[in-house]
């Protein structure tokens, strides 16, 4: 079991009229969707007759296959102040998500199995949308000494990471390939070459030449990839890129593909919205590592985004507390929310534009992290579970520091409208979101 | 009842105004750099005269706040404030609050309760002067922020330009030296190319940032380039940049030979300009520094009436004409 949330019980009614969108599995017609016990009953034509027994009226509405996150900090733990597990799963269910991982760079770091014990309690207890957590590669971060991955895997353990850290050593990074191919976990890797990054604010281009502050060149990123699909391709390991920003990054990506490497890779939706243009405004809510990057970089990695190279959208959830980012932007600490509006500013930013289809979005959203963990993959289908979000693309919204689930206010988007909401979530067959619009 | 007039004066018009701030030197256009020259050199008239105080700006308040060690920017916008008139209060952060822990927003929030009209800033902080023009009701001026901006260095170096060689359009400036942490560079490109001056940069590769040409300059690692230059300005090289790990030149020994400005590299009737504090021997050599060709002292004395302009102009509303600049009937 690598997913754990608190009881409830189970969906039992019919979402009437929606435009139901699986593209995974080739499904895009009106339909009417009945669960019953939590599960997909029947798929059938919509019936005319409307109020007829318990349900969701959705003409109009996109129903789709529900989100997976596969980065996501919940800061629990040692910040409950900025996150909790009930907290941040409750963002998750507002931003349509039936499933996320959580990172282990928390204070005792999850790098033994009596913190991931005790926090997978805590997620039976409290976590509203199914949550699993990944272990640490090296103890303390530390990049000295490997975890016991073994023991960790067998208590529950998604995946390991250092996130937040780069495994500074080639010689760490290839003994973590080789031992942790033996537990059946990936490595989920934050890709940076410390010593080219160094005290990097954002990205290294013309806009940092111009306000001065240091430049985090892409190079910093694209050496560390480089490096680690060279040894994974050497290990023949699978192997999971986190937060990818540059162009050169997928690049590497795209030749170790190629090459027959098993590798997966995601993109976050600041890095996917944004360039380096955006910190002129030194909002610190726009610094994040690795820093938004130059918009060549952007249209690269929206390129393969669609193309699957890039196979998931992940938000890279990082809460910090109000105090903390109220500061001049170089002490700030890096990373900003996006739970509560990934779907949102990529429907808003790339789908509405052209740029990517609705369609391509939902997989990257869903089915892309779900393979790339080996989680179950959400799919509408009768006997399948309920996973499923309803999203109202018509409707436009602002993001406000009120409407957050989130315990933290950090969001790249306050004060935007965006369009596209989501309206329901189901989760592991559970209404977590929207419950209101269930009607008897 | 005369004074409560002039302060029921005072509110509406502070009520009415667009708050204006000068902190970096995009704040700016040709225009107004043009009106701030003019008034400065209006002041710097006043200052000839044996009774050098001018009333303009009695009952107004400057708080100078200092977050970074300063010598002559603090001194000169303190002297500035008290030339005018005005209520000067210089704040340091050691032995205040901030050694406390108090946050940078809490600060202002405090001394905004004593409705200052001014703040002047400088910190070590990218974009702390923004964050306290979004926190305060007064005018804020940045004495520099970080490696970011230090306008009323470029403009004090404008108006040291324009003294010593009569005009600034069409003048070639050859910067040497750090560009990459140098605020001045930064304001200054900005500011030289707001007055149709063109601007080279030059220096070792790892001291130019990427992408630098993109905000109006050549920049090369060719110190012969600065041959056709009006003026060469140079920038002070420090020690902290070669030490180890940094490697941003080997030795300073090295960097004194490769780009240290000797009386050899210059052409008769190039002046040399420095924003201090200089590194005798190191970028620029004695020889040079004390020459009749050098403008550093000129420089700091610009300061002074640049940054009474700077004031004047944020206090007084919008454009004014620059005859009653400084009315010399007004003078006490």
């Amino acid at each position: 079991m690598i997913l754990h949330s608190k009881g409830g019980s189970s969906a039992s009614f019919t979402i009437r009229g929606a435009r139901v969108l699986d593209p995974g599995a080739g499904v895009d017609a009106l339909l009417d969707v009945k669960i019953e016990k939590g599960v997909i009953s029947e798929l059938a034509q919509p019936s005319n007759r409307s109020g007829a027994g318990k349900g969701v009226a959705a003409e109009g509405l996109v129903l789709a296959p529900a989100f997976v996150d596969p980065h996501v900090h919940l800061r629990t733990p040692g910040r409950e102040d900025e996150e909790t597990i009930a907290s941040g799963s409750a963002a998750a269910a507002a931003g349509g998500y039936c499933a996320i991982l959580a990172m282990p760079n928390t204070s005792p770091t999850v790098d033994n199995a009596a913190v991931l014990g005790a926090l997978i309690e805590q997620a039976q207890e409290e976590a509203k949308v199914p949550t699993g957590f990944m272990a640490a590669i090296s103890r303390g971060l530390a990049g000295q000494e490997l975890t016991e991955m073994g023991e960790l895997a067998g208590a529950g353990a998604a995946a390991f990471t250092d996130d937040g850290q780069p495994v500074r050593s080639a010689a760490l990074m290839r003994r973590a390939l080789q031992y942790a191919g033996s537990t059946g976990r990936h490595l989920a890797l934050h890709c940076e070459d410390r010593a080219l990054s160094q005290h990097g604010q954002m990205h290294e281009g013309a806009v940092s030449a111009e306000l001065g502050l240091a430049g985090y060149p892409s190079v910093a990123e694209s050496v560390a990839v480089g490096r680690d699909l060279a040894l994974a391709a050497y290990e023949d390991q699978p192997l999971h890129l986190m937060h990818l920003s540059t162009s050169e990054s997928v690049e590497l990506l795209r030749h170790a593909l190629v090459d027959g490497v098993q590798v997966s890779a995601e993109a976050a939706p600041h890095h996917l919205c944004l360039t380096d243009e955006a910190v002129r405004s030194f909002d610190s809510n726009l610094k994040m590592n690795p820093p938004l990057r130059a918009e060549r970089d952007r249209l690269v990695l929206i390129e393969a985004l669609k193309s699957g190279e890039i196979s998931c959208v992940a938000t890279d959830h990082a809460p910090h507390a109000r105090q903390e980012k109220d500061v001049p932007f170089e002490v700030a600490p890096f990373g900003v929310t996006g739970l509560e509006t990934a779907f949102a500013a990529l429907y808003t930013h790339l789908v509405e534009p052209g740029l990517l289809s609705l369609e391509t979005l939902l997989e990257r959203m869903s089915a892309g992290p779900a393979h790339a963990f080996d989680l179950p993959v959400p799919r509408i289908g009768v006997g399948e579970p309920a996973n499923l979000v309803l999203l109202d693309l018509e409707a436009s919204w602002m993001v406000q520091e009120e409407r957050f689930r989130s315990l933290s206010t950090n969001s790249w988007l306050l004060g935007q409208a965006l369009r596209g909401e989501v309206a329901l979530t189901i989760a592991a067959g559970r209404v977590v979101f929207g419950a209101e619009r269930v009607v008897a | 009842m005369a004074e409560i007039r002039v302060i029921a004066g005072d509110a509406q018009t502070a009520a009415a105004a667009p708050k204006r701030h000068l902190i970096s030197i995009e704040d700016l256009n040709h225009e107004i750099v043009e009106r701030l020259l003019a008034t400065a050199r209006n002041f710097s008239r006043s200052l000839e005269r044996e009774m050098k105080k001018l009333p303009t700006l009695r009952g107004r308040t400057i708080v100078n706040l200092v977050y970074e060690s300063s010598t002559r920017t603090a001194s000169s916008f303190e002297l500035a404030a008290k030339r005018l008139s005005a209520d000067v209060m210089t704040l340091r952060a050691s032995g205040s609050s901030v050694e406390k822990g108090e946050s940078l927003r809490d600060t202002i929030r405090t001394l905004t309760a004593y409705q200052p009209d001014v703040i002047v800033i400088r910190h070590v902080q990218i974009g702390a002067p923004k964050l306290i023009a979004e926190t305060t009701s007064a005018h804020v001026v940045n004495a520099g922020d970080g490696k970011h901006q230090h306008p009323t260095q470029a403009l004090l170096d404008l108006y040291t330009m324009q003294e010593a060689l009569g005009h600034l359009a069409g003048l070639q400036v050859a910067i040497v030296g750090d560009v990459l942490h140098s605020r001045v560079a930064r304001s200054l490109v900005q500011a030289l190319n707001l007055v149709d001056a063109s601007t080279i940069c030059i220096g070792p590769p790892a001291l130019i940032p990427r992408g630098f040409e993109q905000i109006g300059c050549e920049v090369s690692s060719d110190i012969s380039r600065i041959e056709t230059a009006d003026v060469v300005y140079v920038l002070r090289m420090q020690q902290e940049r070669i030490a180890a790990g940094e490697n941003f030149v080997p030795s300073l020994r090295e960097y004194s030979a490769r780009w240290g400005i000797s009386p050899k590299r210059l052409r008769p009737g190039q002046v040399v300009m420095h924003p201090g504090p200089i590194n005798r021997g190191v970028e620029i050599d004695p020889r040079v520094a004390d020459s009749p060709g050098s403008l550093i002292e000129a420089q700091v004395r610009s300061g002074l009436v640049v940054r009474m302009a700077v004031l004047y102009d944020l206090l007084t509303q919008g454009p004014v004409s620059l005859a009653p600049t400084v009315n010399m009937n007004e003078v006490a």
